[in-house]
This record gives structure tokens, C-alpha cells and sequence, in this order.
């Protein structure tokens, strides 16, 4: 069973096989595959129209399945690797160990935003931007320059204590513990982080820089623990929903998986710190 | 970005912020010098130089062939086109009013020209690649 872990307890070796199935997964280009797909759903996801990917119900269960699909092809390169999460709450700084060069490399130059150092520094001839939404094809940073601070623990607490899901008009617009984690609403959680990071990550080919995927695993657990929290919300809307992805109907661009199928992450991997369980009945009851 | 054209030069010497009646590609800024003419609301045609770049906005009306096909059906109607050195950049209106762009696609601002003059920013002096061409 695939263990996601925090990225700040990982070891040399973890994160020297992590490095290096990204590096492959780019060398082969599957990985920019995923980019694409990601700024495709970014650019057609409105709030009046068809929504799946963001800005919607299914931004959590989409990006569940996202990663699912992303760490799976990882794990054809090297099936001892998981997808680490960045707790932004807690690693704050640019002087953390994700930005070492051992690891993601550091914040970009002042001139260009270009990242100088580690395994995704355009120099090391590893890592060129292929999809991309303007010329530069290097990996650009501008770590804490878009907004100073990333979200506290407080801020994070005080979103998982929503206790509904989501609510209607199930948009940017929205009530509810799903916006204010998306962060179109309230303190701004996951939007923040993209913006904090700055370069690529602030833009709609997001997934280009690798620190994507621990972002969206730490919003990924936050959605665990809120369930763990409030084991008898559900997922909603839960039917009948226009342009919008309800409980049981199929997400593209797999169009076999629901939300429903999301719900409960130990089907596919546990954390290193695991929520309390959800009690048995609460998870029956969405199906 | 020290690199500008003599146009782009002479239309900032003039008054950066300009109103137009042409929605064309080319079209040349009728300078006015006028800063209050300068519609910055969606239903406003916009054409400045900042920072060295050319934006244009196009009301939704006016955009003509320059804005189809790029959203999949999906985009809201009744919104403006805008470009950056003549280079489409996508955008998209949230349900509270305010705007996002594909460089700036986790921050919203409020109203198309300053989501135009934080693209430039944002941009370096890359020029955007055409919408659809990747």
C-alpha cells in the first residue's frame, strides 16, 4: 500500500528516487501530458458553465484522481514512490529543505525568474518547459513575492471546521468548506500557495513545476482530515445538478470514475499521520 | 522590454491610456491623451502601452473571428477579448465580478486591464503563445 509522506521527513534516498521518477516521466513525456491536461480543465472549468476540474464540487475528487493517475505513472518508473505533501503551514519559508538543491531547487533570479539551482534548473538540461502559455521554456519561481505569507495552521483549522462540503451556486462563489480550501472565498488556502510560489505554478500549466503535486497532496489530505472531522457530512450536491459533477456521476476526462469513488483515500494509499477513521456507516451512506 | 516599437513609443508619449472605435487586428490608436475616455469596464474598448507591451481590449461585441473556438463552448458569453502585442491572452470572469487570466489563474483582480497590466508584469517581456497553438 502506497504511504504518502510528509515531504520534510523523507530521506536522501526518497527524495533522490522521487526526483528521478519525475525526471524519467519528463524524458519519456508523459509528464507533460499531465500539464495538459490540467491547463485544458483550467481554461474551460466557469463558474456559469461546465465545471469539473475547479471552481466546483469536484475539485477535490478530480485532483484525487489527478494525482492517482500521476503517482501511478511514478510507480511505473519506480514502484517504491510516493507522492510526498508539502505542509505549507508548517514550511513556510523559502529556506526550507523542499527548496534545497537536493531537492526542487530554490526561489528564481530577480532578472527572469529563472530557478538556478537543483534538479529542474533549465541548466541542467532536464526539465524544459514544453507546454507553456508564454515563450520562456525555463522552470520560473518568485517564492513568496505574488503575497508575503503563506496560509496558517489557524487559517487552515478554521476552514476545516466548516461543516458543510459545498453549497449552491457550487461555484467561485460558493458557502462552504470546499471554496474556502479552493480559496476563491475567505482566507484563501489552495489558490494562495499557487500565487506564493509564483512562475509557472501561478499559472494555468501549474503542474510544470514538481511542487504542484505536493501541494495538491496536502490539499488532498485536508480534504481526509475534514472528513475525519465531520463524518457525517457527505459530498454535495448529491443529484440533478446542472453543469456541475453530483456524487455519482462520471468526471472527465476518465469518465469512469465518480466522486463517490473518491471518497475514502485508504482504497488507494494512507498517510504517514492518518485522521481518525471514519466510522463505517458514514461511508455507506454515500453510496 | 527595452525593446519598443516607434508606434508603441509614440502612442506612450501621447497618453498611455486610450480609447478606440476599431476593433482590428492593426488598427491603429486614435490618441486622444485623455485619461478619463479610457473605458476600463468590460464594455469598453481599451488600447495602452504599458510597460513597454501594447494591450487591447475588445468588447465582447466587437471581437469578431479573433475569440472563437478556444473554450469548447463553454465560455460565458459577453466578454471582452484582450491582447498583449497583438497575442490573444485567455481570460475568464468569476461569478463575483472579478477576473482571472491563464498567468495569473489563482489570483482574481477586478476588472480586465488590471488583470492586462499584471499578464505584463507576469510576462517579463515573453511574448504569449497563440492561444490553441501548443
Amino acid at each position: 500500500m502506497t504511504i504518502r509522506k510528509n515531504q520534510a521527513a523523507l530521506t536522501s534516498e526518497e527524495k533522490r528516487a522521487f526526483v528521478a521518477a519525475l525526471l524519467e516521466l519528463k524524458r519519456t513525456g508523459r509528464y507533460d501530458r499531465f500539464v495538459t491536461t490540467h491547463n485544458g480543465f483550467i481554461m474551460s472549468d466557469t463558474d456559469s458553465g461546465d465545471r469539473v476540474g475547479h471552481r466546483s464540487p469536484s475539485f477535490l475528487p478530480w485532483h484525487r484522481r489527478f494525482l492517482l493517475e500521476f503517482e501511478a505513472a511514478l510507480q511505473e518508473v519506480d514502484p517504491a514512490v510516493a507522492l510526498p505533501y508539502w505542509d505549507w503551514t508548517a514550511d513556510r519559508t523559502a529556506r526550507s529543505s523542499l527548496w534545497a538543491a537536493d531537492f526542487l531547487g530554490g526561489t528564481g533570479r530577480a532578472r527572469d525568474g529563472q530557478v538556478l539551482d537543483g534538479p529542474f534548473a533549465y541548466a541542467a538540461g532536464k526539465w524544459e518547459i514544453a507546454v507553456r502559455v508564454d515563450g520562456r521554456s525555463y522552470l520560473r519561481r518568485a517564492l513568496g513575492t505574488g503575497v508575503a505569507q503563506l496560509p496558517t495552521r489557524a487559517e487552515v483549522d478554521a476552514v476545516l471546521a466548516m461543516p458543510v462540503y459545498d453549497a449552491a451556486p457550487w461555484n467561485s462563489s460558493s458557502a462552504g468548506f470546499r471554496n474556502n480550501l479552493e480559496g476563491w472565498r475567505g482566507a484563501n488556502l489552495h489558490n494562495r500557495v499557487h500565487v506564493w510560489v509564483g512562475g509557472q505554478m501561478a499559472t494555468g500549466v501549474s503542474p510544470n513545476d514538481p511542487v504542484f503535486w505536493m501541494h495538491h497532496a496536502f490539499i488532498d489530505k485536508l480534504w481526509a482530515d475534514w472528513q475525519a472531522l465531520h463524518p457525517q457530512s457527505p459530498y454535495l450536491p448529491a443529484a440533478g445538478t446542472a453543469n456541475v459533477v453530483d456524487l455519482n456521476d462520471t468526471m472527465r476526462p476518465w469518465n469512469d470514475v465518480t466522486p463517490a469513488d473518491m471518497l475514502d483515500h485508504r482504497k488507494f494509499y494512507t498517510f504517514d499521520t492518518e485522521p481518525a477513521p471514519v466510522p463505517a456507516g458514514a461511508a455507506a451512506s454515500q453510496r | 522590454m527595452n525593446k519598443i516599437t516607434r508606434r508603441q513609443a509614440l502612442s506612450a508619449t501621447a497618453g498611455a491610456l486610450t480609447a478606440l472605435g476599431l476593433a482590428g487586428a492593426t488598427a491603429h490608436a486614435a490618441v486622444t491623451g485623455s485619461r478619463s475616455a479610457a473605458p476600463a469596464t468590460p464594455a469598453g474598448t481599451v488600447d495602452e502601452v504599458y510597460q513597454g507591451r501594447r494591450i487591447r481590449i475588445v468588447p465582447a461585441s466587437d471581437s469578431g473571428g479573433g475569440h472563437g473556438g478556444h473554450h469548447g463552448g463553454h465560455q460565458a458569453p459577453g466578454q471582452p477579448t484582450v491582447f498583449i502585442d497583438g497575442r490573444e491572452l485567455h481570460v475568464m470572469r468569476n461569478a463575483d465580478g472579478s477576473w482571472i487570466s491563464v498567468v495569473n489563474h489563482y489570483e482574481t483582480f477586478s476588472g480586465p486591464l488590471p488583470l492586462a497590466r499584471a499578464a505584463v508584469r507576469e510576462l517579463q517581456g515573453a511574448a504569449l503563445v497563440p492561444m490553441g497553438g501548443m
